[in-house]
């Protein structure tokens, strides 16, 4: 997915960088008021998890992309989509800087997929589907595992649309079939990516549920404390 | 846990390019990769000139070149992309080896080559010269927004802290019986991946609270003691890469 440098020209990726700027400004503006004591461990832990799993690439010879697994949706899931989109987008920043993966030229494009879109299709999923599916821990099983599967899809149809709006090879026909090459590729990635999630959150949940952001405003209420008359016996 | 500040990538080493303050480096190193990105890819000279600055400075920052290239493959399933070009371009068509290969789809193949690889080149240089400790100095100094500091921090810091959770949870499988070979370790892995990701969290929760109770408030010591940040003279001997990648690619724009 990280797109390195020459694959898109110039005048889109600048594009993509002013909008990446602007959508990361408002993310920190909004992540500031999320960052407590407890968010700024899991932010931390968040990133580098994704940092690890980014780690594993998959090639795929035939249609000449890679792909790997994203995080959004994890990211979406335990420190919010504000945060969790700032984390996505500190990995791949030290990625290009130090590691190489992605173009530093690119960034905004990788940026824009991968944290951005990636995330927001992620909360857009879970937002809605905690909503529809039972409270069990089937249903937050469902919801992160196809929040992780679709967000995974979202991010690699980004890409297509960046290479038609400024691909530097002018592909032609073939334009749909990178397209097709891309949603097919990242299904499967994205199953993957779902069964991660969903173990991941299942056990954050199970163990210590005050740490999972996005059930944070599903929370029950706690049964109001019945006032004692004539103090604590 | 005596993790060290350096990384995987780090080149301990005191040569002029690793004394160079943190933010400099990574200026100068966005602005040549900027530079090289908009050079127009028909200027193959060009291309020659950019190579020629990344060994004078790998020269000045004592990288040799095996430990470059090696490092540079990395880049390779993002490059793949080029090798499929050719075949799926379209417009005119050449006939290379007799392949009938699309003329653009070739140049585009170039094109991304030469620009991915000087662009993981200079990335690799500053990773073999910047600690990772350093590199989040120069964002901070560089006025990047302390949210996105203090996670890059705890992201770095928490890399070792998962690393050596899962070796440890590896050893407590294997000394139960496990006996993990190539795929099969995956599923051993995926069970334990939930747990990791906890025990991870809880360990690294101690340390930030730790921090916390020793005065942390979201900047390290090293930052707002503001010692060795760049000088005028530290920036102009650090702005002649940059500079000079700039004149070439503009010359590349202007002949073209």
């Amino acid at each position: 997915m990280h797109i390195s440098n020459g694959i898109i020209d110039g005048p889109v990726a600048a594009i993509f960088a002013a909008l990446a700027l602007a959508a990361l400004t408002a993310c920190v503006l909004r992540g500031r008021r999320d960052l407590d004591d407890r968010l700024a461990p899991m932010a931390g832990l968040v990133a580098a998890f994704i940092f690890a799993v980014q780690m594993l690439n998959f090639p795929i010879f035939t249609a000449g992309v890679s792909g790997h697994l994203l995080g959004g949706a994890l990211a979406a899931m335990l420190v919010g989509p504000w945060v969790g989109a700032l984390c996505v987008a500190v990995v791949l920043v030290v990625q290009a800087l130090i590691f190489g993966d992605g173009g530093v030229a690119m960034l905004g494009l990788n940026i824009t997929n991968m944290a951005l879109l990636g995330t927001a299709a992620a909360y857009a999923l879970i937002a809605l589907l905690l909503r529809v599916l039972p409270r069990t821990r089937a249903g937050l099983a469902v919801t992160a595992f196809v929040a992780a599967t679709l967000s995974v899809v979202v991010a690699s149809q980004g890409f297509v649309l960046e290479y038609w709006l400024g691909g530097t090879t002018d592909l032609g026909n073939n334009l749909g079939g990178l397209a097709g090459t891309m949603a097919g590729v990242h299904l499967l990635i994205g199953i993957g990516e779902g069964l991660i999630t969903a173990t991941t959150v299942l056990t954050v949940a199970k163990v210590r549920p005050d740490l999972v952001y996005a059930l944070r405003s599903l929370r029950t209420p706690a049964a109001p404390a019945v006032p004692v008359a004539g103090g604590v016996r | 846990m005596g993790a060290g500040h350096g990384h995987v990538l780090y080149r301990e080493s005191d040569s002029p390019v690793h004394r160079l303050p943190p933010e400099v480096k990574i200026v100068a190193m966005v602005v040549f990769t900027l530079a090289v990105v908009a050079t127009p890819r028909e200027a193959f000279w060009a291309f020659g000139a950019y190579a020629v600055l990344v060994a004078v400075v790998a020269a000045l920052a004592r990288v040799g070149p095996r430990w470059l290239l090696s490092r540079a493959l990395i880049e390779l399933p993002f490059v793949l992309f080029a090798v499929a070009l050719p075949f799926l371009g379209s417009g005119d068509r050449v006939e290379v080896l007799g392949l009938r290969l699309s003329e653009d789809g070739l140049h585009g193949a170039w094109n991304i080559l030469a620009k991915g690889t000087l662009g993981v080149l200079a990335s690799l240089l500053l990773a073999a010269t910047t600690t990772t400790r350093d590199l989040i100095v120069g964002l901070d100094r560089l006025h990047c927004p302390q949210v996105l500091t203090q996670i890059a921090t705890f992201m770095l810091r928490y890399l070792d802290v998962l690393v050596g959770e899962a070796r440890r949870m590896r050893v407590a499988r294997i000394s139960r019986g496990d006996d993990p070979r190539f795929l099969w370790q995956l599923r051993g892995f995926a069970a334990g991946i939930g747990a990791l990701f906890l025990r991870a969290f809880e360990r690294g929760e101690r340390v930030y609270l730790a921090m916390l109770s020793r005065g942390y408030t979201g900047r390290m010591p090293a930052m707002w003691q503001g010692e060795g940040a760049a000088s005028a003279g530290q920036w102009l001997v650090a702005a002649t890469v940059p500079v000079l990648a700039a004149s070439i690619a503009a010359t590349a724009v202007v002949l073209s």
